[in-house]
């Protein structure tokens, strides 16, 4: 059974449909791809499978469940975890907090034993600290552990998002253009943490531009434009379908397969 | 925050509680450090409401207003001794924040400003006009708590504002420790996050609307209590503890000390309960030099006053 199971996925703001009918899905282990051109309703469709936009039409499933349109952090709970393409990292707080943030659901207990810092959240609060210290020496941060996050490099808040998502333990990742402002040994290391966590059973919904990076990673891929699926498969099939190509080239007046779509 | 850090605030804390009557000139200064006590613990509270979860209130002082006429109305009509309605304010501020909290705080900025606004002048003016009750505008009083009286007849015998200084002081303690705790745990990292990226903390499994409303019932308990000794130790309470004019105190007291740090709040509320008494030689000039001292602390240390002034230090020593 897939893990992400999402079924004719549609949103329009205004009378514009930003994606519409829209389904594919993703299986434990998998790395997929969502590309296509700028605007073409690749974060869109992150934000409502994420649960952070309400669907217009379509269902989203996870692990079989019906998950549709329900809030992010019961989808956390889930196991669904996500990076944002324009950074949303807690600025104010250290590194390391950011990161602990992220274990919010397996350190979280009642009130008064964060007020009167019981011993039980002072447990849990240390096995995530320490979990956190080996998120932040994978992604190479661990010796900015106590700065102020918003202190960071681009490239190093684009891998403290990672970490901090990496930190629910997610049974499926969204990652939504990790790559983006990297150099390419940035851009290398990201490849082989992805190819890594993949390894380790994880789903990877991936939404990159840096098309390298997509055809050597993915195991399949979903290509969309003007928010509708145009193709899908694996990378070969995909980098020689005509449509595709049309999409990132621009479409001669003799090819409206698509134009009107 | 580690938690090296804060045992270093509060011993700070405790140190300045401590030390700073050796340098008390009269009997008259006991009162004034246990109204910046009083003070700071609403503040301490505001700092978990605006500094760590980034939400705003206009409205504290109706908090302060419950739990100041709790001490003076359940001794009276419900026999409860005053300690007791110190607990019970605190309970009734506790549901209220979160009953008015659940609706409110899902605005955003200027929208809760005036949200809370509302709520504050609702309990001002609910405690002006039921006279039967409260008394109206002059006020009534309030029952003595009883245990000056108890430790004068184990033999330690204190004046009224010794016994409240130390009171106060050990409340204040408290409520930084809980603060402080609250800072570096779970809760306080949820409220955090949320304060940063609502959408990310979300994603990360914080239970948003939730941690708002924590936030706000844990700060109006702290509100309430501060509205409790205040009553206790005036023996006599008005109306003006819920004003809209003591909720701007409050926050503007957050605001200037810094209102990310439980030391900083501490620190404004000392300020801005000293510096009227300070000013006082500038006679009629004294609220405009007093607002011109805080229109000139938010431009060149807008942090607030405490964390600016470490910075500075903290850089020098680089």
């Amino acid at each position: 059974m897939s893990l992400l199971d999402v079924q004719g996925l549609g949103i329009s703001f205004g009378g514009l449909k930003a994606v519409n009918d829209v389904s594919f899905k993703v299986s434990p282990g998998e790395i997929v791809s969502v590309i296509g051109p700028n605007g073409a309703g690749k974060t869109t469709l992150f934000n409502m499978i994420s649960g952070v936009y309400q669907p217009g039409r379509g269902s989203v499933s996870l692990s079989g469940t019906e998950v549709t349109g329900v809030a992010p952090n019961r989808l956390a709970e889930m196991g669904l975890s996500r990076t944002f393409q324009n950074l949303q990292i807690f600025q104010e707080m250290t590194v390391l907090d950011n990161v602990l943030a992220g274990y919010h659901l397996s350190e979280r207990g009642s009130v008064w034993a964060d007020l009167l810092s019981l011993p039980g959240m002072r447990r849990r609060a240390a096995e995530a600290r320490e979990g956190a210290r080996r998120l932040l020496e994978r992604v190479r941060l661990d010796k900015a552990a106590e700065q102020v996050a918003g202190n960071l490099s681009y490239g190093a808040l684009k891998r403290l998002e990672i970490a901090r998502a990496l930190a629910l333990n997610p049974k499926i990742l969204l990652l939504d253009e990790p790559a983006a402002g990297c150099n390419a040994v940035e851009t290398e290391e990201i490849d082989h943490l992805i190819a890594e966590l993949a390894a380790s059973g994880i789903a990877i919904l991936l939404v990159e531009h840096d098309m390298k990076l997509v055809m050597r990673i993915s195991n399949h891929i979903v290509v969309l434009d003007h928010g509708e699926k145009i193709a899908e498969g694996d990378p070969a099939t995909v980098s020689r379908d005509p449509a595709v190509i049309a999409a990132y080239l621009g479409t001669e007046e003799e090819e409206p397969a698509h134009a009107d779509g | 925050m580690t938690g090296r850090n804060k045992w270093i605030s509060l011993g700070v804390l405790a140190l300045l509680i401590a030390l700073l009557p050796l340098f008390f000139p009269s009997g008259y200064y006991y009162r004034v450090g246990a109204l910046i006590f009083v003070n700071a613990l609403s503040v301490v509270g505001l700092v978990i409401l605006i500094g760590y979860a980034g939400q705003i209130s206009l409205g504290h002082a109706g908090f302060a207003g419950i739990g100041a006429y709790a001490c003076a109305l359940a001794p009276e009509h419900l026999g409860l001794h005053p300690a007791l309605a110190v607990l019970l304010g605190a309970v009734v501020s506790g549901v209220m924040a979160a009953l008015i909290g659940k609706p409110i705080l899902r605005l955003k900025g200027y929208y809760l400003a005036v949200a809370t606004l509302g709520f504050g002048i609702l309990v001002s003016m609910v405690l002006t006009n039921e006279r039967a009750l409260t008394g109206g505008p002059d006020g009534m009083n309030v029952a003595d708590l009883g245990l000056r009286g108890l430790l004068r007849d184990m033999g330690w015998r204190l004046s009224g504002g010794e016994f409240w200084y130390m009171i106060c002081g050990v409340v204040l303690l408290v409520g930084a420790w809980l603060a402080l705790n609250l800072f570096d745990s779970p809760s306080g990292r949820a409220m955090r996050a949320l304060h940063g990226s609502e959408v990310a903390a979300s994603t990360v499994g914080v239970d948003v609307p939730r941690q708002k409303l924590r936030a706000f019932v844990i700060s109006a308990v702290y509100a309430s209590v501060a509205g409790s000794l205040l009553a206790l130790q005036n023996g006599y309470i008005t109306p003006d503890v819920a004003g809209f004019m003591h909720s701007v105190e409050m926050v503007t007291m957050a605001v200037l000390g810094g209102v990310g740090s439980v030391l900083g709040a501490t620190f404004g509320a000392a300020i801005l309960t000293l510096l009227p008494q300070v000013l006082t030689v500038f006679a009629e000039y004294e609220q405009l030099v007093l607002g011109l001292v805080m229109v000139l602390v938010m431009i060149f240390l807008p942090q607030g006053l405490l964390p600016s002034i470490a910075r500075r230090l903290k850089g020098r020593d680089e």
